[in-house]
């Protein structure tokens, strides 16, 4: 009966993620077109979007190779492992043993370190300058994820995502200096990671301020619509992760019954609409920054971290 | 027949081939056979060193060589059975590379006697039970890789590489010396067995350590020990590359290893950290280094001395580790290295192999010279591809597997008690997370400039795939990476011997528990599944293929690239007009390199109306060389140049010195004594 259950939330999982990963998309991008007095175009549309890239034919360029084919592919599975490791609405998850939280990073640097080499395939200067820039900000970014990373596992003894997720829930945990700027660093982080304002531009095709979108320029048709949604995956995936560590509540552990599932899933949709909304109005308020800051910006995030871990090292209770 | 029977047989045999190759390297088969030979030798001594390492008592021989009183003490215990399995591992595939690859050797009269030769000073230096025999089989192994570094004597480069690299193993030499001399005291007793229980001050324990940091670390390419690395295992033939890069420096770790842990028996917490520095700057300097090159094989070099880093903070953590009596923890981190050692080895052979392919199909090494291999190259670059991902630190490959353990090593260190090493641990855990997000950027650049993109030059347009026994080579090595990145359990259960005989303690046995994942401690605190990890990505991405091909649109379309207003294609300023190596790296140049290569770029624009082209000039400063080597070659020149005068002195003179000096010497002892 376990091992039913424990399996049902894992498929549950993700196919969770798989599905509400656009909706997510559109919301953000609903919440942003109303705030700038636009109606935007319906949640429902990234769904529409990506049907219709299904349907379309694929453009590929002479020289493309066989790397270029496989990596949307790739991506999309390593990023819907990834994304199926971290507890949304439940943290009992069948497999969260297969991957820590130091392997779910890594992970999602199999895909970068993929689509970085299939922007630089086609030959194309935009793919090129994509992939060289977004490889710079990775060298910051992935060491203050790592750091943050550590910062965690200190406080939870742990690098169990699972286990983190349940230590944060219990009041053991109280206020730590070292969990707060962890938490400063890891919302940096994943502004970074997920090309959002003021690191990247989600909607630029300018080529001054390109990084994602100039390395999947010569993307089309049914590969795009993998990218698309890997990427959908992933700015869930981060949401994910700061609800299950920064804002636990609601979680749902494996021995609850249906009800706590329930109440896991309601609060777990409800964190995901605050964080949208939340990415949305920062997204508004702030301007982009040019490439070379996002060096300083991260950096800063890269320094919180290791703060956070010396602060631990030197007291385990701070 | 003994264990060191069978070993020291191998050993002779490779010194007899290389004797025999001197009279037969002229004649066509020559290489073939060489090689052949090299390829049994090796395959026979590393298959007994697996068999020793599942369990073997250590076996000792003595033989009738070397210092009358002393003779040349062998022994294969679990340590130099595992280096002697890296060594012979990383000899058998490159003889087997060699096999096909060594048909290009325009001088095979030059490599072909060094090269069993140099595997058989390998082998010994491993085996070696005593100060004396060590020391002579680590500088025999130091003299015939010059001399295959100098094979080609003739590009000015390599002649100045050779020399470097002459001068650094002189130096390393001298300073295991010295550290031996050290170790045995006045006694003289050079056996390892001795030198084992023998005690020392604190005092000469810390020059010991010093000394053998210096020697080994020169031969390893620690920071600042580095600068000849990068010049003398690119200017070797490709194979021999592989075997200074991915095995020569794992006997440097070995000769490190075995007296910081066997000799010296470990040592104390504030040593601990120098080690640990050293490793975490040696670390993201070697992969910054790596960074700015445009040279694919000195790529690999710069980027074997990050990885070297790596594995000396694995040695450093298990030293501090033990400072303190948390053995296990000393294991996990001890483990953690070892299993770098022997990732490393199988996956810088083969990127080695793989810039050895591309050099032969295109005779280019400059990056900014290449491109669009894959479609060209296809089962090269698929081996070099898992190469990269591998040695980026990438799941479900083994590059991660020992990475991951070195973090968990780092996270058991906050109970250590002393202050430093909580400051230290931490910063050299940023440094090791900073090193391996820039490696995959590094190979990001070296894949993707070499490979892909459209030809850089006619050479490259021209390409083809290289022979079978090469692209055997290098896909026995690629398949090694992803077994050992998938079962990691069973590698870190062949090392346990080691960290027991090293620091007492064994790591839980892995390959017991269930579906094959690894638990350095308690699965409550973390565990890792290549396997898993591997079949849910494979089946993940089949499954998406499928129901793609099946339910969506599978209709592909061939169009020229979008070419931004460049000339149409085929014209060859189309493709000279793409990123390049320098251009990949430029963002990082412009966060890091100010600080660490003091980078400067200057744009020369031509006037307005003028048709000129803009040129961009960048000038990098390696600082370790401005501040250590410079002023020291400096200085020696100088003397030299002082001491000149004393060639051109009459025989009176000559014989006046002679005189004055043994007068002095005389003084000396009278006085002392």
């Amino acid at each position: 009966m376990d091992l039913i259950g424990a399996l049902l939330t894992q498929g549950l999982q993700m196919a969770l993620v798989l599905v509400a990963a656009p909706l997510l998309t559109g919301f953000v991008r609903k919440v942003k077109a109303r705030l700038q007095r636009r109606r935007g175009p319906s949640i429902l549309q990234p769904y529409r979007d990506l049907f219709r890239l299904l349907r379309k034919e694929v453009v590929l360029a002479d020289n493309a190779s066989w790397l270029f084919r496989v990596t949307p592919y790739l991506i999309f599975a390593v990023t819907w492992v990834a994304a199926a490791l971290v507890p949304t609405f439940a943290s009992g998850l069948m497999f969260s043993w297969t991957a820590d939280l130091i392997a779910i990073i890594a992970l999602l640097g199999s895909a970068r370190f993929f689509l970085a080499l299939a922007g630089l395939d086609v030959g194309t200067s935009f793919g090129g300058i994509g992939s060289s820039r977004e490889v710079m900000i990775a060298s910051l970014a992935e060491p203050a994820m790592l750091l943050i990373v550590f910062t965690l596992a200190l406080v939870a003894g742990s690098t169990q995502l699972s286990t983190v997720a349940e230590f944060m829930a219990s009041p053991e945990v109280g206020l730590r200096v070292s969990v707060g700027l962890a938490m400063i660093a890891l919302i940096m982080v994943a502004i970074a990671e997920n090309g959002r304002i003021p690191v990247d531009n989600p909607a630029t095709h300018l080529e001054l301020t390109m990084v994602h979108e100039a390395m999947v320029l010569e993307y089309s048709g049914r590969h795009l619509a993998m990218i698309e949604l890997a990427g959908s995956m992933k700015l869930l995936l981060y949401l994910s992760l700061l609800a299950c560590l920064f804002l636990p509540w609601g979680l749902a552990a494996a021995d609850m019954g249906l009800g706590g599932h329930a109440v896991g899933l309601a609060s777990y949709l409800g964190k995901l609409g605050g964080g949208a909304i939340a990415l949305a109005v920062f997204e508004m308020v702030v301007a982009k920054m040019r490439v070379f800051r996002v060096s300083e910006f991260l950096s800063a995030a890269l320094m919180l971290g290791l703060l956070a871990t010396l602060l631990l090292f030197l007291s385990r209770s701070l | 027949m003994s264990p060191m029977t069978v070993a020291m047989s191998c050993v002779a045999a490779l010194l007899a081939v290389a004797v025999l190759a001197v009279a037969i390297a002229p004649r066509p088969g020559a290489s073939k056979a060489v090689y052949g030979a090299s390829l049994i030798a090796s395959s026979i001594a590393g298959a007994l060193a697996l068999i020793h390492l599942a369990g073997g008592t250590p076996a000792t021989v003595t033989l009738p060589l070397g210092l009358p009183w002393l003779g040349a003490h062998f022994r294969l215990d679990a340590l130099a059975a595992l280096f002697l399995f890296v060594v012979n591992l990383g000899a058998a595939s490159a003889s087997l590379y060699a096999f096909g690859y060594g048909a290009h050797e325009p001088a095979p009269g030059r490599v072909l006697p060094f090269f069993p030769a140099f595997l058989a000073g390998m082998n010994l230096v491993v085996l070696a039970d005593d100060a004396f025999t060590f020391l002579l089989c680590w500088e025999f192994m130091s003299l015939v890789s010059w001399a295959l570094v100098m094979a080609h004597h003739r590009v000015e480069a390599n002649v100045r590489a050779g020399y470097v690299y002459l001068v650094m193993a002189s130096f390393g030499t001298l300073a295991l010396l010295l550290a031996f001399g050290l170790l045995a005291g006045p006694d003289g007793t050079y056996a390892f067995a001795d030198l084992r229980g023998g005690v020392r001050t604190p005092l000469v324990n810390t020059l010991v350590l010093t000394l053998v940091l210096i020697g080994a670390g020169s031969k390893a390419g620690l920071v600042p020990l580095h600068v000849w690395l990068p010049l003398a295992h690119p200017a070797a033939p490709s194979h021999v590359s592989a075997l200074m890069s991915g095995v020569m420096t794992k006997v440097a770790v070995y000769g490190f290893v075995r007296v910081a842990f066997d000799l010296l028996g470990g040592t104390d917490w504030w040593q601990s950290m120098i080690v640990l520095f050293i490793g975490g700057i040696t670390a993201v300097l070697g992969v910054l280094y790596a960074l700015m090159q445009h040279d694919l094989k000195r790529l690999l070099a710069y980027h074997t001395v990050e990885n070297i880093g790596i594995i000396y903070i694995g040695l450093g953590l298990a030293l501090a580790f033990q400072a303190n009596g948390m053995n296990a923890a000393a294991a996990l981190a001890l483990t953690a290295a070892l299993f770098h050692v022997f990732n490393h080895s199988l996956f810088k052979s083969l990127l080695f192999f793989g810039a050895g392919a591309v050099l032969t199909a295109t005779g280019q090494r400059d990056m900014e010279r290449l491109g669009g291999l894959i479609g060209r190259m296809p089962y090269t670059s698929f081996a070099f591809l898992v190469g990269c991902v591998a040695i980026s630190a990438l799941p479900p490959l083994n590059g991660f597997a020992s990475e991951w353990l070195t973090f968990q090593a780092i996270l058991q260190s906050p109970d250590l008690p002393q202050w430093g090493l909580k400051f230290m641990v931490p910063a050299v855990g940023g440094l090791l997370a900073l090193s391996a997000a820039l490696a995959a950027a590094c190979f990001v650049k070296a894949f993707g400039i070499t490979f892909l993109g459209r030809p850089r030059s006619e050479a490259a347009g021209a390409a083809a795939e290289v022979d079978r026994f090469s692209l055997a080579a290098m896909f026995g090595l690629a398949g090694l990476c992803l077994l050992a990145g998938i079962l990691p359990g069973i590698v870190i259960d062949a090392l346990a011997p080691v960290t027991d005989l090293l620091v007492g303690e064994r790591m839980p046995a892995q390959t017991d528990i269930a579906w094959l994942s690894i638990v350095p401690i308690a699965e409550a605190r973390s565990s890792y599944n290549g396997l898993l990890v591997f079949v849910f990505v494979a089946f993940s991405a089949s499954f998406a293929a499928y129901i793609i091909h099946r339910f969506a649109s599978h209709a592909v379309r061939r169009a020229p690239a979008w070419d931004c207003g460049f000339p149409a294609p085929g014209a060859p300023i189309q493709y000279r007009a793409q990123y390049t190596a320098g251009s990949f790296a430029q963002p990082i140049r412009r966060v890091f390199g100010t600080l660490v290569f003091h980078a400067r770029e200057r744009v020369e624009m031509p006037p307005p109306g003028d048709l000129g082209p803009a040129r961009l000039h960048v000038e990098l400063r390696d600082l370790v060389w401005d501040a250590l080597y410079s002023p020291l070659a400096g200085i020696v020149n100088a003397s030299a140049e002082r001491l000149n005068h004393f060639q051109f002195l009459t025989i009176r003179r000559y014989l006046g010195l002679v005189f004055l000096v043994l007068v002095g010497l005389l003084l000396v002892l009278a006085i002392w004594i």
